[in-house]
């Protein structure tokens, strides 16, 4: 199994009363509480925190892209991953990723990503996104409608951009593009493996199965609440003739973990309040754009991740836990001594049968002490117990195949 | 109330449900947000003195194909095949809401396609000094208030029919509401301010006075901006759907405009 280590990069400073005074975390959270100084002290923390998880032995690092977001700076995570790619030596970067209907032309991408596979060393996995409605329709102001479409033209634009070893000319229904010539290329050949974050919609997945990717689920909410969805994956994957291999699929889960049961219930109770307290504080307003959900998910009654969260954050009935106690209870954050959360790790790693596990062990206000310590904990006392799992069965095809260490070379130490 | 007779059009490869009732000179109405789910009452009226005919655009009830209309181009080249395949080419034509939009299009592109022209409060201006409410970033529960001053008559006009499956329901309401979206997202604006005055046709231009999503005084803005001979009609207690909340008045003002 491979364990990877995912940074949201989430504001720390967001007050106690944020949930009172402010609407909402996403598309028109308030500016004013945004003090670059903070932000200079955090960037540099955040990036610190993924160099060291891949330190000490995450096979991969990973970051993302939310826009006009107090819980997630970065709306560009291909700055982020330059950054990392020249500061880490082995570990997988894993943008997860570029919300490929936001840029045009879209070949954007496939430059930005081949840059970071040759400076990395061919160590990028390229996540492709449709994107939240958030970050897509109301911070970007993209089509609803036309959202998906754009999507895949995206896609295929830039698959063919990375393989095409010729300049060729594009008449796309989106985009008319009279050379495409990509220069750099990526190192991975024929292209850095691919992943897809997605909901829980039966066409991301039928789509995954087609074109040989990794589905990855990202919730906020742990395997109790994943588990429909994985099983749903799983379910589909048999019926079109896959094979169960875990490393087919991705999954997100928060994690604390300390020397005892009682520390880490004492550690990470204020972290997780912070998270799902305030920055899983949504306006649903700004979850449901009209046609981002296609009718075939309308009629399955699949809501996106987002759309969930903003439903539960709008309280109510099926409103979301804020106390440590419930939060815990259901599965959204794991927490436990290092025996405790390994087992508990290789029983959800089992039953989802999910080969990428990808941990929070950074997630709302917690600082770079505890964080470190929740890091090298796991590193050292849970990691070594789950890496092993499904080596005996599976082979991972969808990890990338960087160059060789005698042919990689790494940046001047730094003086002055 | 006796119901409208029914028949399809092709427009684009796709059937487009046209609805029609009474006698007279034909008059077309392309209809709002959601399309027509259910014959309205100020159809009704005007069918007293019009052959009202009412087809539906790619996306509302009873017509599919939006999602291959891309730009505007291809928008007006359906509206225009879709007036032409129902007999309304040259007609007089009313437009609500997003069917306004579309009805103020093709007759700044194509002069010949409208006769007299009535537009209840269409999308197509955007003045960020009293901005366009985002009808988009709206809670469910909100959406009535903002459309209308008769929330209980919109919630039943918009509710299945008896017998219709919930589900198939909502996902047919859903797709009206996508349909316009993807004309109009984010703002409205598809440059109309540039045409308008093309527009030669008679033109009335209605409002609700109560109009909480577009406001009234766009009404004004519309007027200076077309070419041909303009009137105004505020409708009280009138939200963004003045046809539905205040047929009689709307039917009137139109009939009074025609004749």
């Amino acid at each position: 199994m491979k364990l990877l280590w995912f940074h949201l990069m989430p504001y720390t400073d967001l007050p106690d009363d944020f949930k009172q005074k402010h609407n909402s975390v996403w598309v028109d959270i308030d500016s004013r509480l945004f003090d670059p100084r903070k932000a200079h002290v955090l960037y540099n923390e955040f990036m610190d925190e993924l160099e060291h998880a891949a330190e000490v032995g995450f096979h991969g690092i990973c970051v993302n892209e939310h826009h006009s977001n107090a819980y997630g700076l970065m709306p560009s995570p291909n700055l982020i991953a330059a950054s990392l790619a020249r500061r880490t030596r082995d570990a997988a970067i894993v943008v997860m990723g570029n919300s490929l209907a936001l840029y045009n032309p879209p070949t954007r991408v496939a430059e930005e990503m081949a840059m970071i596979d040759c400076i990395s060393g061919g160590r990028l996995v390229a996540g492709f996104p449709v994107g939240t409605p958030m970050d897509t329709c109301y911070a970007y102001s993209q089509n609803p409608s036309q959202l998906r479409q754009r999507y895949h033209e995206a896609h295929d634009l830039i698959l063919r951009a990375w393989q095409d070893p010729d300049p060729f000319t594009w008449n796309g229904r989106f985009h008319k593009l009279r050379y495409v010539n990509v220069w750099p290329r990526p190192l991975q050949k024929p292209h850095p493996p691919v992943w897809i974050p997605g909901g829980g919609s039966i066409e991301t997945w039928r789509w995954c199965a087609e074109r040989d990717y990794v589905y990855s689920y990202l919730s906020y909410f742990g395997y109790k609440n994943g588990e429909a969805t994985m099983r749903g994956f799983w379910d589909e994957m048999k019926r079109l003739g896959k094979d169960p291999n875990p490393y087919r699929a991705g999954f997100l889960q928060f994690v604390g973990v300390a020397e005892t049961r009682e520390e880490a219930l004492a550690l990470y109770r204020e972290p997780a309040e912070y998270f799902y307290g305030r920055c899983l504080h949504l306006d649903p307003r700004y979850a449901l754009a009209p046609g981002y959900s296609s009718e075939a998910t309308q009629r399955a009654r699949v809501r996106s991740a987002v759309a969930d969260a903003a439903a539960r954050s709008g309280g109510g009935a099926s409103g979301q836990a804020t106390d440590f106690e419930a939060i815990v209870d259901q599965g959204y954050v794991i927490v436990g001594s290092p025996d405790e959360v390994a087992e508990k790790l290789r029983s959800v790693a089992s039953n989802l049968n999910v080969g990428h596990l990808m941990l929070l062990l950074q997630f709302g206000n917690m600082n770079r002490q505890l964080t470190q310590y929740n890091t090298e904990l796991f590193a050292k006392r849970v990691l070594p117990q789950l890496e092993h799992l499904f080596d005996d069965r599976w082979e991972d095809r969808w990890w990338p195949r960087p160059l060789p260490p005698a042919e990689t070379v790494q940046p001047r130490e730094l003086r002055g | 109330m006796s119901e409208p007779s029914e028949r399809h059009v092709q427009v684009n490869g796709r059937r487009c449900r046209v609805w029609e009732k009474g006698e007279g000179e034909p008059l077309g109405f392309l209809g709002g947000l959601r399309g027509l789910p259910r014959w309205p009452r100020v159809l009704d009226r005007l069918a007293e003195h019009r052959r009202v005919i009412a087809p539906s655009l790619p996306g509302q009830p009873g017509a599919t194909g939006f999602e291959e209309l891309d730009d505007l181009a291809d928008w007006v080249t359906a509206t225009l095949d879709l007036l032409e395949a129902s007999g309304l080419d040259g007609a007089d034509l009313i437009g609500a809401s997003v069917g306004a939009t579309l009805a103020a299009e093709v007759a700044a592109f194509s002069r010949a396609s409208v006769r007299r022209l009535v537009l209840i409060a269409p999308f197509g201006l955007f003045d960020e000094r009293e901005p366009v409410k985002d009808l988009w970033a709206m809670r469910p529960d909100e959406l009535p208030a903002l459309l209308s001053t008769r929330p209980a008559e919109l919630a039943a006009f918009l509710s299945p029919p008896a017998g219709a499956d919930a589900l198939e329901w909502s996902i047919l309401m859903a797709r009206a509401s996508e349909a316009a979206a993807r004309l109009l997202w984010p703002l409205g604006d598809l440059g109309l301010r540039k045409r308008l005055h093309r527009v030669q046709a008679p033109t009335l231009v209605v409002w609700g006075a109560e109009d909480r999503l577009l406001p009234p005084s766009y009404a004004k803005k519309f007027a200076t901006a077309l070419g041909g001979w303009v009137e105004v009609r505020e409708i009280a207690d009138a939200g963004h759907l003045a046809e539905l909340d205040q047929p009689d008045a709307v039917a009137a003002a139109i009939l009074g405009f025609l004749t």
